[in-house]
């Protein structure tokens, strides 16, 4: 069996299932944020359910819209937090501790071999350290909560196996912008993503979650890097891709669509207003290391805002340990506190009708970032460095190879 | 059992492909009255749909319908608007998930987007996996499975709920008894 379906058997009580098969699994955790945890827990106050069937396998976090930028955020923010008191949830986090699914996984609220279910898109995330999980409305997350379970149609799974090591300039971000353009949702909707092979397994956390994270942007219900490096015998696959790391380059993804993607040396010279880095996609350690690598001691070019977001106050305490917020700070960022900062919408950053942005987040749908007149592009914490800088969309190697070529002679 | 579900007549809104749910819900209006968050359904792609959208009205689509986020607010305010049902030639999984949770029909129908006309009045059956046009034409649609057939005929999942409300109230039961309640049995 695939990963999925050996968890998906696990979860519901049977020894085998297959593709297509409807179960009804009990799940291991549940996620929400603050934009839906009064939705679902009103709705079960509603309806009169007055306990949850487990209220220690849930998490709140509140990520989206902090701190609230109006007074109706406030109102309803007050509502999840009298709510979370009134069912019992222990496993509560404020404002500033992060976007939730990077907490979740910080927390370890989420384990090899789960099943977790949140009200966001971007749980397929916790594949990254080999969950099975996604995202589901509110309405189904009150069922969910109310009896533990859900059911699930078995997905068919993709396999893709990955080999080589990224090449200089590139990382998890150019990998899953490339299964973009050449998977796609015409493949992977409503399947699993498996990722297995050699290198699937010496990827770093951060490359893994950030391609799970974006799996759901090709429609996958599961995105999954399972223990083992090799595709366990007699799992069948609807279909299997291999990917050589090192052949890939820095990748951008143009408007208004996640599958819309080309090389970034196809849309250098593109002039770009703002540049975001951050978000549950690429907001992470690294990816501010990545971003620091280029930005230290240079200035971001004038007319380009750049804001900075880390994706958790750990990462944010750390970057400001190594001194990396100082240094984006110094080339001219904004570096605001943890969260999901602009990458929905909702507040922090909106643009105008015009304006155009390159972020590291995971959607450049029309309107997502404010007008619908606004143009989004999607890349790398490096490209995005390397566009602040340029205040145009450019090719991180380049200044890789300056950097390097100071090293050797300094 | 049979289920049972009217067939729906209406006026179709053709849409493209890849209509995401930042489109169908914007983000910007997250806390707004519900009200205002309707007046600005599909505005960046069909701004003339949120104002003239009919009760009974059916929105035909193209690929991946709904992708994007999990807010449900993306099938509700459809169905607030009084989209009766949506057809389109994929849909996105959570989209799809969260419509029939809210008790709004969603129908996959290959090829569909190049055979139906903009304020088209075409008909759709349900249960049956139909959608006839205008000219009398019939176009296979996937079948929806009976487990959701059942949940879309009751009105989605709510109704469910307060059942298990009224277990929990009436002392209904062990965890495993409640499951019987669930869907997919």
């Amino acid at each position: 069996m695939t990963w999925a379906e050996q968890i998906l058997a696990a979860k519901s009580g049977r020894d085998r299932v297959q593709p297509g098969e409807y179960v009804v699994a009990r799940l291991d955790g549940f996620m929400m944020h603050d934009i839906f945890a009064a939705d679902v827990l009103g709705l079960l106050d509603e309806v009169g359910i007055a306990r949850l069937d487990d209220p220690e396998r849930v998490t709140v976090v509140f990520d989206h819209m902090v701190p609230a930028p109006s007074v109706a955020a406030a109102v309803h923010q007050r509502k999840a937090r009298e709510l979370v008191i009134r069912y019992g949830i222990r496993h509560f986090h404020e404002i500033g501790r992060g976007v939730s699914h990077q907490v979740m996984v910080e927390e370890q609220r989420v384990q090899e071999g789960d099943l977790v279910a949140a009200t966001d898109s971007h749980t397929t995330t916790y594949g990254g350290v080999g969950a099975i999980s996604t995202g589901i409305g509110s309405t189904e997350m009150a069922y969910a909560l109310a009896t533990g379970t859900l059911w699930f149609k078995v997905p068919e799974s993709v396999l893709i196996r990955l080999e080589g090591a990224f090449a200089e300039g590139t990382s998890g971000k150019d990998l899953i912008l490339a299964l973009m353009q050449t998977v796609g949702s015409d493949v992977a909707q409503a399947r699993s993503l498996e990722f297995r092979g050699p290198e699937a397994t010496s990827l770093t956390l951060a490359d893994r979650l950030t391609v799970c994270n974006m799996g759901v942007e090709m429609g996958a219900k599961f995105a999954v890097f399972p223990p083992g490096a090799h595709d366990p015998q007699e799992a069948a696959y609807a279909a299997r891709y291999t990917v050589d790391l090192a052949a890939l380059q820095p990748m951008v993804a143009i408007p208004h669509h996640v599958e819309n993607v080309r090389p970034v040396s196809e849309a250098a010279g593109t002039r770009i207003d703002q540049v975001f880095i951050g978000s549950c996609t690429n907001g992470r350690l690294q990816d501010l290391r990545d971003a620091a690598s280029l930005l230290a001691g240079r200035r971001v070019a004038p007319g380009v805002r750049l804001i900075v977001v880390p994706a958790s106050r750990e990462i944010y305490r750390q970057a400001a340990g190594e001194g990396i917020l100082d240094a984006l700070s110094a080339a001219g960022a904004i570096v605001e506190g943890p969260g999901c900062g602009p990458c929905f919408g909702g507040h922090l950053g909106l643009l105008a009708p015009g304006e155009r942005c390159l972020g590291t987040h995971n959607r450049n749908f029309q309107g997502r970032m404010g007008s619908p007149d606004a143009e989004i592009y999607l890349a790398s914490p490096l490209t995005a460095a390397a566009t602040a800088i340029a205040g145009e969309i450019a090719d991180p190697r380049a200044l890789l190879r300056e950097l390097a070529a100071k090293e050797v002679s300094g | 059992m049979s289920v049972q579900f009217p067939t729906l007549r209406g006026k179709v809104w053709l849409l493209g492909d890849n209509i995401s749910t930042d489109v169908l819900s914007p983000g910007p209006y997250v806390h707004a009255p519900n009200q205002e968050r309707l007046r600005h359904v599909l505005e960046a792609v069909r701004p003339d749909f949120a104002p003239k959208v009919q009760s009974g009205d059916l929105v035909v689509a193209g690929r991946n319908f709904g992708c994007g986020s999990s807010r449900e607010s993306a099938p509700q305010h459809l169905k607030d608007l009084g989209v009766a049902a949506v057809v389109a030639e994929s849909f996105s999984r959570i989209f799809a998930r969260n419509a029939i949770a809210i008790g709004l029909p969603v129908l996959t129908c290959a090829g569909v987007r190049q055979r139906v006309r903009d304020q088209e009045e075409i008909a759709v059956d349900v249960v049956l996996g139909a959608v006839v046009l205008s000219d009398g034409t019939a176009l296979a649609a996937e079948r929806i499975p009976p487990e959701m057939l059942t949940v879309l005929s009751n009105g989605g999942i709510v109704p469910m709920l307060r059942a298990i409300a009224q277990a929990h109230t009436h002392g209904g039961g062990t965890s495993e008894g409640r499951d019987e309640d669930g869907l997919g049995r």
